[in-house]
């Protein structure tokens, strides 16, 4: 039984191992090569003991672990009856996982898409969205890069394929060791960051990524390598800059804009323009253990820890 | 006077025992032929709908623009392929020279204790676990590569990166098949040479070495397979970014960690799912291939001995 100190361990050894660990696969496809690893990557937050009376599986968006992690914890100790096992892996692993039936909760920072939708259905599945929270995509470069701040447009140009910047220099902006190249680091194909990146800043579902972005498996590995590398430019969710020694970008929606720093309130207040609902997805309407958990991560006591951890609330 | 055959039938408690080693022993052995076959079958009838039907093989082989989730979806492996063998080519570069040295001096210089002790470390490195390394790359040798190379690119987890952590997972078990190929040349050789006046290393040059070299090939051609196998040091190694190296300090994506990132994420029997089998079977032809290589060299060496 990991009481909840462990789940912190937990969570280090998940991060120190990177990448693979945060894979949950579902039974299905646990060939020879994921199925070793699928019993490094739930977190069991809690309970998991013989009292437990009912077992919740979450599973899905890298951006939403850390919360869903907190969350899981705080309940389960004001509800031992309820045990509780997190991963992370992608929203698109999330919304797998509820399509294929291994999951009671998919966590999902996009919006399901209509293909999700239908092949839930066709597998007996009905989806339903609960918004629980916001989340700003904060641009993150080196705590050395002098650059003040970006625009929507400039990003662009970093990232999307065929983009006119690839130098530094580009932006007005001498490096530090003349290192000018901009590393461009970016997220697996299908986490919900990339996807929602890819149509918020790119300009559509359409529009494709540069080849020879690094791509990180989960939010905090991005800002992991933006921390170890002066030239780097990255995207993940606004709270994994709490407490990490990089620079969190002022974004302008066009250039002579004001530019806004992302937070909380500036999320909230909708000036910040990269931002986000989170959702939590059920199968049908959620009901006994999975019904009273959403409830309560809605609730006054839910919403706190989420803005404790750096994400906007449903309201203030 | 002849014996009923009630009387012959000796099915007694060892005929039985017997009966069972046999059929456990059997079992045991011809389990190989069923895992082998089993996973071949079970990766290509996942991926083979795909394969067939929608994979565009000119795309597969030429473009590098793997975008599975793009729309629409595009399967260009050639940098997942490219990325592969450049890393195996580096990761060779580093093994053969450490690991025929480390074989040579087992084999030929060290004696008694020294020598029991070099086998044991030596067997000790290869059961490393590859995360362990991918460890080493990603905090010890990606902040060193950044600290003395200055590499343009800016990265540490780069195809220098994976190709060192790669070539050190591949040395201790070329090691232990290159030192057996060596002691497989006979004494009597050696003595030959050194009773004609050879020098120690004229001995290895000249008698040791070409009469090993079946068995070096060997060793080197499993080194590669482990090392084009690989997954989980390479994919922490390596930067995973999809580019066609210019230079040894650009970040390259492997077939294998291109796999373990994305399968776990997939839907199952989707296009991309199907997509991740095809570099699977890639992967295995590609495996099979080269032990298939290693095993004629070994054998074909055997028979004009």
């Amino acid at each position: 039984m990991f009481a909840a100190r462990s789940l912190h361990e937990a969570a280090d050894t998940a991060r120190l191992l990177k990448i693979r660990t945060r894979k949950d696969t579902p039974p299905v496809k646990n060939l020879l090569l994921t199925s070793s690893l699928a019993a490094l990557t739930t977190l069991t937050s809690c309970g998991g003991g013989a009292g437990a009376a009912s077992r919740l599986q979450v599973k899905g968006s890298d951006t939403m672990l850390e919360v869903a992690q907190v969350w899981a914890e705080k309940y389960c100790d004001a509800h031992p009856e309820v045990s509780i096992s997190v991963a992370g892996g992608g929203s698109g692993g999330g919304i797998a996982g509820l399509i294929n039936g291994t999951l009671d909760i998919a966590n999902c920072s996009r919006e399901m898409t209509a293909e999700e939708r239908a092949k839930a259905t066709a597998n007996g599945h009905d989806p339903v969205e609960h918004k629980v929270g916001y989340d700003g995509i904060a641009i993150f470069v080196s705590k050395d890069n002098p650059l003040p701040s970006i625009s929507l447009e400039q990003i662009k140009q970093i990232y999307l394929d065929g983009g006119s910047i690839t130098k530094w220099s580009q932006l007005g902006v001498k490096m530090p060791e003349g290192r000018d190249d901009i590393v461009v680091i970016s997220r697996q194909s299908n986490s919900g960051t990339y996807e929602y990146f890819k149509e918020a800043v790119l300009g559509g579902k359409k529009a494709n990524f540069r080849n020879g972005t690094l791509d990180m498996n989960g939010s905090k590995d991005v800002v992991d390598q933006v921390l170890k590398t002066t030239n780097a430019i990255g995207y993940s969710g606004l709270a994994y800059g709490k407490g990490v020694a990089v620079r969190m970008l002022p974004v302008t929606k066009k250039e002579g804009d004001q530019p806004v720093a992302p937070s909380i309130d500036t999320v909230l207040d909708g000036s910040y323009p990269i931002a986000r609902p989170l959702f939590m997805y059920t199968s049908g309407q959620p009901q006994g253990a999975s019904k009273a958990y959403l409830d309560w991560i809605v609730s006054d006591a839910g919403q706190g820890h989420l803005m404790e951890l750096g994400y906007p609330p449903l309201r203030k | 006077m002849a014996a009923s055959l009630g009387e012959l039938d000796r099915r007694d408690r060892a005929w039985w025992t017997d009966w069972v080693a046999r059929v456990f022993v059997f079992g045991g052995g011809i389990s190989a032929i069923v895992f082998i076959v089993g996973i071949f079958v079970f990766i290509t009838q996942q991926g083979l709908d795909f394969t067939l039907h929608r994979l565009s093989w000119s795309e597969f082989f030429t473009s590098i623009n793997w975008r599975p989730t793009g729309h629409p979806e595009t399967y260009g492996a050639l940098a997942l392929i490219v990325g592969t063998l450049t890393i195996t080519a580096l990761a060779m570069v580093i093994a053969v020279p450490l690991s025929f040295g480390a074989a040579i001096y087992i084999g030929e210089f060290a004696r008694g204790r020294q020598r029991e002790w070099m086998k044991i470390l030596i067997e000790l490195l290869a059961a490393v676990p590859s995360v362990v390394w991918g460890v080493i790359g990603l905090h010890m040798i990606s902040p060193m590569i950044q600290h003395w190379l200055q590499p343009a690119s800016g990265v540490g987890t780069n195809l220098l990166n994976a190709g060192i952590i790669l070539g050190l997972m591949a040395a201790p078990i070329m090691t232990t098949l290159a030192e057996d190929a060596l002691k497989a040349v006979p004494e009597s050789f050696r003595e030959a040479a050194e009773a004609l006046g050879a020098t120690r290393w004229q001995v290895i040059r000249r008698v040791v070495l070409p009469h090993a070299r079946p068995g070096l090939s060997a060793a080197v051609l499993l080194g590669v397979g482990r090392a084009v196998g690989e997954t989980i040091a390479v994919l922490m190694a390596s930067g995973h970014a999809i580019r066609i190296p210019t230079s040894l300090c650009d970040p390259v994506r492997a077939l294998t960690s291109t796999i373990a990132a994305e399968l776990g994420e997939t839907e199952h029997g989707s296009d991309h799912y199907q997509a991740l089998f095809t570099l699977g079977m890639l992967l295995f032809l590609i495996t099979f291939g080269i032990n298939m290589l290693a095993d004629r060299i070994v054998r074909g060496a055997r028979r004009r001995a």
